[in-house]
């Protein structure tokens, strides 16, 4: 090409464009337009420097707008017109990476993509059934990177030399394995055996857990994250074992089918399909009973409307699912409460009394990553367990926060989960689990070191919950740096306005929060929430009247303390009497008249308990938290639509007590009472928040707390709020699993 | 009887003929003084022993209600500060014992909170040598709260503190835990828990000396009094550099305890106990400490719960009937629920 009919064009791209193919992405686009120049990575994204003529400059624009890899994310794209060095370059190249930088290098795990889940079941092919197939557009990523930058020395692949045929695809900018890091095939990767009591058992791995799983056996296989437990979950019996071993007795078991298996036992809509089909390939939740195969074991989720159903996300899933043509159970890998095991020596130790054989491999797991759980609601896709394939994406930080400090939020206890916030990104970390167990507060305080590390974050100052006993607030104070303390629902709020990218002055913005407990301002025990308020601060304008959480966390584990303690205020202690004649009602009444471990609370969670008690959905002692909340859920799921029962308004207090007496004398199907109940929360609260914003006091609406996982709750507030702004959680936990996020704007907030 | 009051007024606080009464009749032939003089004049001759010590230290004690099954307030003040001095190898000699009465008190109940003081004295071998008392007005104490003071020998030679506690060293517990505090709730009477339990109050000098007989190596022991079994293992740990960890399944326990624990949601690790204390011997000298304890009545319960870790410095977990692990804090304030 002449120099007379060049332009040149420099173009920034900024966004999750590192590690994703994007580089050989852009050369492709520029051999295939004609054009010159080179593209390389830096501390800020992808810089293109491109001259050709003009209309294929603007072709190429387009192409960095349309045609980007599957796992890139464009946030920006910026050009300026580059001034073409003399001579000019004769040809397109990729040139070595710039210095590291600010923003993370690694993008989270991906399923394996179309082209490779075709080339392992192409009979002869150099990959055919091998079980670590991945290219640039799949494949492990975060599980495992053990240091930065992103090559293969720092994963856990650095002990597998490349093969000649591995190494010539991995350095051809043409071929879709171009700088893919884990790249591996049969005669260089890693490789996949079966063992049983110890001892590897000689043949086909795949074939031989196979045969275990369909005679009922319970096999534990290591994964992209972890290792999972796995069993038929068509076989009842098998359940059964897996549930005895394992002890979890009731809480919901994953399942893992290839999608033409799936088919037969579910019926997902579109949505939910492509949530299943993305490249973070999550659990989603899918209502029971839409298949045409017949109805799956009650066991494997007894008393839910849902089961959590992923897709295979690697090549050892699609090779298994196809071996059993059948869904199995796929539930993480543990002793009872602690973390997943991640290690073959930790597997035999651990699950060696679960588990009658293990599928194992070479491929060390570097790091630990559960499965992310999420569900499709009447207003979209929205995360409930952020891990694997989510992490460590990064968030934008909303308009008004450019010049916030490096912030470190600490988050909370029970679904514990960090927060960085540096140059305009907010990095949430994965879900980690209950910090009282402790191995979990190892990972935990490892998460704190990696995150660090990955981020290159040095925190200004450290956000934490106002919780003193919180495990995750003691860790922050320990730190020594200045600290902002936030308040648990405040921390919700802003964890919703920050997803939902509300400015830091857009305005006050009305918050319901319905949520288990977090410690209030007044140091009452909160969850009930209706919190009018900004980043900055908020004011309390209304709450669910307390009730005394009758022997502290016992509450929280047994619902029939609620119900007890609000029939008793509703001027009901004879019905509590009936309802719950084993009970020791007296010492307790007598213990909530004492002030004896019995603190105050609005709690909507407990409420939710307290009615499923009232319903008789609710386990004497949960065995998993929200089982009854979720359980009155389903039920309420069979009631169709309803009118609320009558509440009490006492200035800022909700007072459910009229409820439980309208229910009282009612006496009707339970599934409608339940239906009666979220629409009775959801018109008390729906109706205060929407004065606020047709008073000109609240800008919009927002939705958070653990209580607003429930679909059908907050489909009902939607309803009642039509016409008012709602924001809603979507990528962000609306449970502690985004609490850090809020944390962290509060902090950013307070710190700017 | 010179004393006619049936209750205690200001007027025996004044310093006058009242006051002078009430010492003599209610304390006198009870405490021990070495002379009319406002000051005990001890012995030094156990301290020409080269290497021996002084143990010395100070408690005070209140309790609603003053007397419970098991014991009273009396019981509590006297036992409370020889194992004090008991868990840190002193044997315990002199103690002194301060009262601040509250007008309208019983004489009575003082009387007999003086006679079990005297009782649990001469049991710990301990004399009572000085003393005080302050009346104060109705509403600024509860009856009565009582300090002592205590000072024991520690005999050439013995050093137990927490920094010699090693990884591999075992922690015995010396009977079944939160009997006091259990009982305590349920003497308040209004939780009409209905139960048998008694306060396991006790004096522990004679156990220490004969776990320390058997178990010349024996590290370090705390006596779990406020905050429970939970709250001695994290000064040890902490106070050692070490890691506890506990076994729940090991934990000794009446199921009366469990139970009121259970309704009222409390944990049974946290519950205060006043005659239970928890020691670090060697591995090789657990089962001799063990046997000695159990020869002793204080003693007759104890168990191995667990043992010292090269984990987190600090930390104790208790390995869970689950199997999973369970980190065992210090309380922070009041217990305030966690669970969201
Ligand atoms: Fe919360
Ligand atoms: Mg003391
Ligand atoms: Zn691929
Ligand atoms: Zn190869």
């Amino acid at each position: 090409m002449k120099g007379q009919s060049m332009d040149g064009r420099l173009i920034r791209v900024r966004g999750q464009v590192q590690g994703v193919g994007f580089r050989p992405f852009v050369w492709g686009v520029a051999r295939r337009e004609g054009l010159v120049g080179h593209v390389l990575n830096d501390a800020e994204g992808v810089l293109v420097a491109v001259a050709g003529a003009p209309e294929a400059l603007d072709r190429m624009a387009r192409a960095l707008a349309e045609e980007i890899p599957p796992l890139a994310r464009v946030d920006a794209v910026e050009a300026v017109a580059w001034a073409v060095p003399d001579p000019a370059p004769t040809g397109f190249s990729i040139a070595a990476s710039g210095a590291q930088g600010a923003e993370t290098r690694v993008t989270p795990d991906a399923a394996t993509c179309p082209a490779c889940a075709a080339e392992i079941r192409e009979a002869g092919a150099r990959r055919a059934g091998y079980a670590f197939t991945n290219c640039t557009h799949c494949g492990p990523r975060y599980t495992i990177l053990r240091g930065l930058p992103y090559d293969r020395g720092q994963t856990t692949m650095a002990p597998f030399e490349m093969c000649p045929e591995c190494r010539a695809e991995y350095r051809d900018p043409g071929d879709r394995r171009f700088h893919a890091q884990p790249i591996a095939c049969p005669a260089c990767g890693p490789r996949l055996w079966y063992e049983e009591g110890g001892a590897e058992v000689a043949g086909d791995a795949i074939a031989l857990a196979a045969a275990r799983l369909t005679a009922g056996g319970i096999v534990a296989i290591k994964g992209l994250g972890g290792f999972h437990l796995a069993c038929d979950a068509t076989d009842a019996a098998a359940i059964s074992l897996l549930r005895t071993r394992k002890r979890r007795p009731a809480k919901p078991l994953a399942l893992m089918a290839s999608a033409e298996v799936l088919a037969r036992f579910a019926r997902p809509t579109p949505e939910e399909y492509s949530l299943l089909a993305e490249p973070a390939a999550p659990i989603v939740l899918i209502g029971k009973g839409g298949g045409k195969g017949g109805g799956l074991p009650d066991g494997l989720a007894p008393g839910q409307g849902r089961l959590g159903w992923m897709l295979p996300y690697t090549p050892l899933h699609h090779l298994l699912m196809e071996a059993v043509d059948r869904p199995l159970v796929m539930t993480s890998g543990n002793l009872s409460g602690e973390p997943q095991v991640i290690g073959n020596d930790e597997a035999r130790g651990k699950l060696g009394g679960f588990a009658d054989g293990f599928v194992m491999h070479d491929r060390d797991i570097a790091r630990r990553l559960d499965d992310s759980v999420e569900r499709v609601t009447g207003a979209g896709p929205t995360v409930l367990r952020r891990a694997r394939g989510r992490v460590p994406g990064t968030l934008p930080l909303p308009e008004g926060f450019d010049d916030a400090p490096q912030v470190l939020a600490m988050g909370g206890q029970m679904k514990a989960a960090i927060c960085l916030t540096k140059n305009g990104q907010a990095l949430l970390g994965h879900h980690l689990g209950e910090l009282d167990e402790a191995l979990t507060w190892a990972a935990y305080q490892q998460a704190l070191e990696d995150y660090r590390e990955l981020f290159d974050h040095r925190p200004d100052l450290v956000a934490v919950d106002l919780h003193p006993g919180y495990r995750a607030t003691q860790a922050g104070e320990a730190t020594g740096l200045p600290l902002v303390r936030v308040q648990h629902h405040h921390a919700h709020l802003a964890a919703v306005l920050g997803e939902n990218h509300w400015p830091l002055d857009g305005g006050p913005v009305a918050g319901i929060v319905l949520d288990g407990l977090g410690l209030g301002a007044d140091d009452t025990i909160w969850g009930g929430e209706l919190l009018l308020g900004d980043y900055r601060g908020f004011e309390r304008v209304g709450w669910l009247k307390p009730a005394p959480l009758a022997g502290g966390d016992a509450a929280n584990r047994e619902p029939w303390r609620n119900l007890m303690v609000r029939l008793d205020a509703a001027g009901l202690g004879d019905l509590a009497d009936r309802l719950l004649p084993e009970a020791p009602r007296d010492v307790l009444r007598r213990a909530v008249a004492a002030g004896v471990n019995s603190p105050l609370s609005s709690s909507a969670g407990r409420l939710f308990d307290a009615f499923a008690a009232a319903l008789g959905v609710a386990p004497g002692r949960m065995s998993y938290e929200g089982e009854a909340g979720m359980a009155l859920e389903a039920l309420a799921e069979g009631g169709g639509p309803a009118a609320p029962y009558p509440v009490a308004l006492e200035g800022a207090e909700i007072d459910p007590a009229p409820m439980f007496r309208a229910w009282a004398e009612a006496s009707e199907p339970p599934a409608i009472a339940a239906a009666r109940f979220h629409e009775t929360l959801a018109v008390a609260f729906a109706a205060r928040a929407r004065a606020l914003v047709e008073a000109g006091r609240a800008e919009a609406v927002a939705l958070s707390g653990g209580v607003l996982q429930n679909a059908l709750l907050q489909d009902a507030l939607i309803r009642h709020l039509a016409g008012v702004p709602v924001l809603l959680h979507h990528a962000v936990p609306a449970n502690d699993g985004g609490l850090a996020l809020g944390q962290a704007l509060i902090g950013a907030a307070r710190g700017i | 009887m010179s004393l006619r009051d049936k209750r205690v007024s200001l007027a025996h606080g004044g310093g006058g003929k009242a006051m002078r009464d009430l010492i003599d009749e209610i304390f006198t032939g009870v405490f021990e003084p070495d002379s009319m003089e406002d000051q005990a004049r001890l012995s030094a001759d156990a301290l020409r022993d080269p290497g021996a010590r002084l143990a010395f230290t100070t408690d005070s004690f209140v309790v609603t209600p003053v007397e419970f099954p098991g014991g009273d307030i009396g019981k509590l003040a006297v036992c409370g500060t020889v194992n004090d001095l008991a868990v840190g190898g002193g044997v315990p000699r002199w103690l002194s014992a301060a009262f601040i009465i509250e007008e309208g008190t019983d004489v009575d109940l003082l009387r007999r909170i003086v006679a079990t003081m005297k009782v649990e004295a001469d049991k710990a071998g301990v004399r009572i040598v000085t003393g005080d008392t302050k009346v104060v007005d109705r509403g600024s104490a509860d009856k009565v709260f009582v300090t002592t003071t205590g000072i024991g020998i520690i005999p050439p030679g013995r050093d137990i503190a927490a920094v010699h506690i090693r990884p591999g060293d075992v922690a015995i517990v010396n009977g079944v835990l939160g009997d006091h505090g259990a009982c305590i709730l349920g003497a308040r009477g209004d939780l009409a828990l209905s139960s048998a339990l008694e306060s396991d109050c006790a004096g522990l000098g004679h156990l220490m000396e004969a776990a320390l007989a058997a178990a010349p190596n024996l590290r370090a022991a705390r006596d779990c009094t406020r905050g429970g079994l939970a709250s001695a293992l994290n000064e040890i740990a902490e106070a050692a550099g070490v890691s506890v960890e506990i076994d729940e399944e090991a934990l000794p326990l009446r199921d009366e305890v469990k139970g009121t624990c259970e309704i009222l949601g409390l944990d049974p690790l946290y519950l205060a106990n006043e005659g239970r204390l928890v020691l670090f011997v060697p591995e090789d000298e657990a089962e001799a400490a063990l046997a000695a304890m159990r020869g002793v009545d204080t003693g007759a319960g104890a168990v191995i719960i667990g043992r010292a870790g090269d984990g987190p410095a600090g930390q104790v977990t208790m390995r869970t009937l689950f199997g999973g692990s369970r980190i065992v804090d210090m309380l922070v304030g009041e217990q305030l629920p966690r669970i969201c």
